[in-house]
């Protein structure tokens, strides 16, 4: 689903976030990225999603050459990649509701679909009640689940989240992990960047999960 | 396709929504646009006014015949019978030597001095009002050049260089007047790019995410070009009522003026095909400005 070849990355400022990058991962499989801050493991993502693109080496996303999408092509792209982030970016001056439709906006759903897939992203983490309600009248973990309902409610194979767990206690986390769980057992491919060890551990005590450890832009231990 | 309709009617009436929000900025941005454009359509106004004024001269302008002394009433007669059956001509009025000084006479007050004058000194006199089609400066130059070849006509007067150097002027108004609006044009295209360019900085957390969970430029782009739509109507609109109010501020005093010189002249004010045009202008130069602002500055609005 996913495969890094030798990939570097180098930002306009000098600083080399990732070097000589080789990882692979298979379609329905989930991954925590962990490592120190700074280690890469936000770039990785950015690349996936497109945000960055590499500076050399192969990234193969769904099958095609990220070096190959130009930027025309870059919505079509980004609409395969669920994202979730540690400040959730959502709009805070649209309700709940209109925050997970945004994706389906811009790909142009009809409206009655859009309302039947919002619903349905909605109940998946737990939110149908408030649809109605703008996300600064919602918990730090409430926000957090509508950023997963609209990084998921275009059906995306891949989903990539960076520290989605940073704000919120351990219970909560351990909530938000269980609805990443979810997914990836119904075949998206989901990749976490997290420097929670002890929560990771706490999943990973009855499921399997892959580990990989990332230092100074380099795999050090899967 | 439907969905397609639908999103672009959402947008269109979700950005009069937003601009109506931010209530002094657009009203301000709708002022400058709107005084701007109502600049060169009141001077349009005012030229065209003028032009028809000048025109009512122009027909008024009558040729003066004075024949030959020693002229004799029926030559004359003859003369402004030949002149009558002329195309370019409407009305010819044979003015005798006697009933003109008989006239001169009666109005001058000098009549005690005219009646110690031995004889008349004064010759036959043909009034030529031109055909209502044959008024412009040169067809009166060349109306005025075949009457003098004709037998007996002495003099032809002809008093068309005051309008003619007032038709010069207004052609130099009109110039300028095209070229303070294409200035104006230009500077309401920007006026818009700038408000354009502040709202895109204002929204950018909201056009990055936008663009993170997929959408297209010309997705992201769109609220801005109704937005410029929206105050192109809003500012040739204004633009229009200022129109209006200045030639309705002017018209009682116009109206005094030309009854002053025994005309019925009335200030006219942008007719419903003008209006339309300068609606059009507005609407074009909103979306014009938008279009630069929105794709120029949109393409470093990137997540990060």
């Amino acid at each position: 689903m996913i495969r890094f070849d030798h990939v570097f990355k180098r930002y306009p400022n000098g600083r080399e976030a990732l070097l000589d990058l080789s990882l692979e991962v298979a379609s329905g499989e989930m991954v925590f990225l962990t490592g120190h801050s700074g280690a890469g493991k936000s770039t990785l993502l950015k690349l996936i999603a497109l945000v960055e693109r590499p500076t050399r080496g192969q990234l193969i996303v769904n099958g095609q050459n990220v070096n190959t999408i130009s930027r025309g092509k870059l919505p079509a792209h980004r609409r395969s990649v669920g994202m979730v982030f540690q400040d959730h970016k959502l709009l805070a001056d649209r309700t709940v509701f209109d925050n997970v439709a945004l994706p389906l906006i811009v790909s142009g759903v009809g409206e009655r679909e859009i309302g039947k897939r919002v619903r349905a992203a909605l109940d998946q983490v737990g939110l149908l009640q408030l649809e109605k309600n703008l996300p600064l009248e919602l918990s730090t973990g409430e926000q957090q689940r509508v950023g997963i309902a609209r990084a998921v409610v275009s059906k995306p194979p891949i989903l990539i989240a960076d520290e989605p767990t940073g704000n919120l206690d351990p219970e909560l986390s351990l909530e938000v992990m269980r609805i990443f769980r979810r997914f990836s057992d119904v075949g998206v491919t989901v990749l976490i960047a997290s420097h929670d060890l002890a929560l990771i551990d706490r999943l990973a005590s009855n499921s399997l999960v892959r580990r990989v450890r990332l230092e100074t832009g380099k795999i050090i231990r899967e | 396709m439907k969905v397609f309709f639908t999103r672009h009617l959402q947008t269109l009436v979700g950005t009069l929504g937003r601009l109506s929000q931010q209530r002094v900025q657009t009203l301000m941005t709708v002022l400058v646009i709107g005084i701007a454009l109502a600049l060169p359509a009141t001077l349009q106004v005012l030229v065209m006014n003028a032009r028809t004024a000048s025109g009512d001269v122009n027909r008024a302008v009558d040729l003066s015949i004075y024949l030959k002394p020693g002229t004799t009433v029926a030559q004359a007669e003859q003369l402004a019978s030949r002149l009558r059956q002329r195309r370019d001509v409407a009305q010819v009025q044979l003015v005798k030597a006697d009933d003109a000084l008989k006239q001169f006479r009666e109005q001058s007050g000098f009549s005690a001095a005219l009646a110690a004058l031995a004889d008349n000194p004064l010759p036959h006199a043909v009034v030529v009002r031109p055909a209502k089609d044959f008024t412009s400066a040169a067809q009166m130059d060349s109306l005025s050049t075949e009457i003098k070849q004709l037998p007996d006509v002495d003099i032809v007067q002809l008093d068309t260089a005051w309008v003619e150097r007032f038709n010069a002027i207004l052609d130099a108004v009109r110039r300028g007047v095209w070229v303070v609006g294409v200035l104006l044009a230009i500077g309401v295209t920007i006026i818009v790019g700038n408000t354009i360019r502040a709202d895109i900085q204002s929204r950018r957390a909201e056009i990055e995410i936008t663009k993170l969970v997929g959408g297209s430029d010309a997705f992201v782009r769109r609220p801005f070009l109704y937005s410029g739509f929206w105050y192109g109507i809003g500012g040739s609109l204004l633009a229009l009522l200022i129109t209006l109010a200045i030639v309705a501020l002017l018209a009682v005093p116009v109206r005094r003026l030309a009854a002053l010189y025994g005309s019925d002249f009335r200030l006219v004010g942008l007719d419903w095909k003008n209006s339309l045009v300068l609606l059009g202008v507005g609407i074009g130069l909103g979306w014009l400005g938008s279009l630069f602002a929105a794709s120029y500055h949109l393409r470093n609005v990137e997540p990060t």
